[in-house]
């Protein structure tokens, strides 16, 4: 079993041989499914070489690096930490939509930004540090 | 201090996001939270997530967002200002009038605040926006994927080995205050204000630790 940590969340997953995974469990954690075509997310497509796909199982790792993103493991291979580009996060913030989360309160309950669409938002970080 | 100004602006379309950037979750921002009282939504973020997707390096950082969810002003320091840097260290107090000054220009913020909720002004256009965003590197980008390891190990008992994660983290994006301050020491007051915190503060030399907000009229120092 192995943790990944996604822009999605902590997910624990199957993993064998560093990151090799189901792809049902690589679309759960990053949104990006397994197609004949190579792996898709919305409407775009990126071929998978044939080293990197065997049997309905992933290697997200390389994948992962295939895209440019950063990924770090933890020194026994069983935290995975998968990132985003940063030129894609530039590309988004270029667009000016404010880029979705969704974060805890303190009891636990859910809120996502996006769910404000109608209003207008000051959204502030503060710390306890 | 985000509550006066949401209770001001009852009756409009707005709401306030306060996010926590705290890698201790409730044990370290619960006490401040129930403190306030908010009726506001104020989130806890145990991994920086909302700095890291909006490009924000310290605390309190702000963004403002319109009702179509468009970002009408970029991340900026939202009302502090570097006169705690004046802080005679000896007694860690700060002169009166830099006590004033400091009030004056967190004011003047949340009277801005208030004007574009009430009638848009300060808003900026498109292009104005755009040009005011932070711009990733690969580096910083790397340094994100470190710090959400690393504060993971931490939470998991495994805070030897989530330090290294976190001090690469601080290596790759050394602008960030947040990845610095979370992973720093904290004194007894739960605050990474030690030694080594206003080492590098001074060693900012000329640079801004808090950038004024470009809003004509704000005095930042």
């Amino acid at each position: 079993m192995a943790t990944l940590l996604t822009e999605s969340g902590d997910f624990t997953v199957a993993a064998t041989d560093g990151l090799w995974l189901d792809a049902a469990d690589v679309a759960r954690a990053t949104g990006w499914t397994l197609k004949p075509e190579g792996m898709c997310r919305d409407e775009a497509c990126v071929p998978l070489p044939a080293s990197a796909t065997r049997d309905g199982r992933v290697d997200l790792a390389a994948f992962w690096r295939l895209l440019g993103a950063p990924v770090v493991a933890d020194s026994t291979n069983a935290v995975w930490s998968l990132g985003r580009a940063a030129e894609e996060r530039n590309d988004a913030l270029a667009g000016l939509v404010a880029p979705d989360f969704t974060l805890p309160d303190l009891e636990g309950n859910l809120h996502t930004l996006s769910a404000l669409r109608g209003k207008k938002v000051f959204l502030s970080t503060w710390a306890s540090w | 201090m985000w509550q006066q100004l949401f209770d001001s602006l009852k009756g409009h379309d707005f709401m306030v996001v306060a996010v926590a950037q705290d890698s201790g979750g409730a044990a370290d921002a619960g006490k401040w939270i129930e403190a306030a009282h908010p009726t506001y939504w104020s989130l806890i973020d145990v991994d920086h997530r909302v700095s890291a997707l909006y490009g924000m390096v310290n605390v309190p950082r702000a963004t403002w967002i319109d009702e179509a969810g468009r970002i009408v002003r970029p991340p900026e320091t939202a009302g502090s200002t570097d006169h705690f840097r004046n802080m005679d260290p000896a007694t860690n107090t700060l002169a009166p009038a830099d006590m004033a000054a400091r009030q004056k220009a967190r004011a003047y913020y949340m009277d801005a605040i208030r004007q574009w909720v009430a009638t848009g002004e300060h808003a900026l256009d498109a292009d104005a926006a755009r040009a005011r965003l932070p711009r990733a590197t690969p580096d910083e980008a790397l340094a994100h994927v470190h710090f959400r390891l690393g504060a993971w190990l931490k939470r998991h008992g495994r805070a030897e080995e989530g330090a290294t994660h976190l001090a690469t983290a601080s290596r790759l994006h050394p602008d960030s205050w947040c990845m610095w301050r979370q992973a720093a020491d904290f004194n007894e007051a739960g605050l990474a204000a030690g030694p080594a915190f206003w080492e590098r503060v001074r060693a900012l030399g000329d640079k801004p630790f808090h950038p004024p907000p470009d809003l004509a009229g704000f005095r930042g120092r």
